[in-house]
């Protein structure tokens, strides 16, 4: 796990988009088991509050359930998997867009760059 | 959510206008500090910022010139000692004993020495119980120093540059075990470092001393909001 201690992303959220992006790629599939947050800390020598905050916004955001007992799972759920990579694209795409705007770049003109792109892509 | 504990945490330590005077030196010069339970916290600061002395003043082994100072509520002294593990800068330990015999030696001393905890340290370290303290590096060393201080059940650890000097693995594997034995809402680990890129993932909260003052004293995560870089190179814009 790559975090960034440059970023002005804080370090927690840095970690539950480290398990959505593994998620989107197939490193990570719903049901599976994942450590616990202490074993994350161990494991990435991160701090116990920073993982277990982590963890905290990853169930309140629905991305995993924890199971009395038997540890962190991502939640099994079908839709979880298309959620987030539409999630992420979005967020992709939102961070484009205010590229194109800090560059002074008129909607009309961005969309026409990149439709040009996208076609120069696939041809 | 439990997240919110560390904001309602008590304090663990409290430090109103503390001065230290040494004869030639003004080592501390109006320390005000808050620190909470359940938070590990690195002080940081070049040579001379009165890092050291602040600690051993936190675990009672000199007593301010002026200025009040409260861990749990009460002033730091002998009897005191007994709820704070400290790990001095210096080499503390008998060349002449074994690993085994050092922890045995030291176990002697405190009610809340847990013996499991501490052999189980020492296999995650590898630190073989045999051998001499004699003929352990200094990186071993480190190591055996830091289990010394982690094999107490208490709510203040204090320690005073854990990883100065060591090799990169070592200062990796003290990391990792301060990380596992870290009781995340009833203990607090007060740390001083040079080693600001290493610590920095470690940190709930931060306190850069300068000339015996605090500078800047801030969560790790707020100061790089606020700054907009980490902490290794806000260090370099606060020390330049």
């Amino acid at each position: 796990m790559q975090l960034n201690f440059d970023s002005p992303k804080p370090i927690y959220q840095q970690m539950v988009d480290e398990v959505k992006k593994a998620l989107a790629r197939g490193e990570l599939s719903p049901g599976d088991k994942i450590p616990s947050h202490k074993e994350r800390a161990q494991m990435s020598q991160v701090n116990p509050n920073t993982v277990q905050r982590a963890y905290q916004e990853m169930e309140r955001e629905g991305l995993t359930e924890t199971l009395r007992g038997q540890g962190t799972f991502i939640r099994n759920d079908p839709a979880l998997l298309q959620n987030i990579r539409t999630e992420m694209a979005q967020a992709a795409i939102r961070q484009f867009i205010e590229e194109m705007r800090e560059l002074g770049i008129a909607p009309d003109e961005t969309e026409r760059l990149l439709r040009g792109q996208l076609y120069k892509e696939e041809g | 959510m439990t997240g919110v504990t560390e904001h309602t945490q008590p304090n663990v330590i409290e430090m109103t206008g503390v001065h230290k005077r040494y004869l030639l030196k003004h080592a501390l010069q109006g320390i005000d500090l808050r620190i909470k339970q359940g938070t590990i916290v690195g002080l940081l600061g070049p040579n001379g910022s009165g890092k050291s002395t602040l600690l051993k003043m936190l675990a009672g082994l000199i007593y301010p010139s002026s200025g009040l100072i409260r861990v749990n509520g009460r002033e730091p002294d002998v009897r005191n000692k007994a709820h704070i593990a400290y790990l001095p800068e210096i080499d503390h330990l008998y060349n002449w004993m074994t690993v085994k015999e050092t922890l045995s030696f030291i176990a002697s001393f405190y009610r809340d020495w847990e013996a499991d905890k501490a052999a189980q340290m020492l296999d995650a370290m590898n630190l073989d119980p045999k051998q001499k303290v004699r003929n352990l590096s200094k990186g071993m060393r480190a190591r055996l120093k830091l289990i010394a201080a982690l094999a107490r059940n208490v709510p203040l650890v204090l320690l005073d540059e854990p990883f100065s000097g060591i090799d990169p693995s070592s200062r990796s594997a003290i990391i990792r075990l301060i990380i596992r034995e870290f009781r995340t809402d009833e203990q607090t680990i007060v740390l001083s470092t040079h080693s600001v890129k290493d610590s920095e993932p470690m940190l709930d909260d931060v306190i850069f001393l300068r000339d015996g003052r605090v500078h800047i004293h801030d969560t790790a995560e707020n100061l790089r909001m606020e700054y907009g870089c980490s902490l290794e190179n806000l260090w370099e814009k606060v020390y330049a």
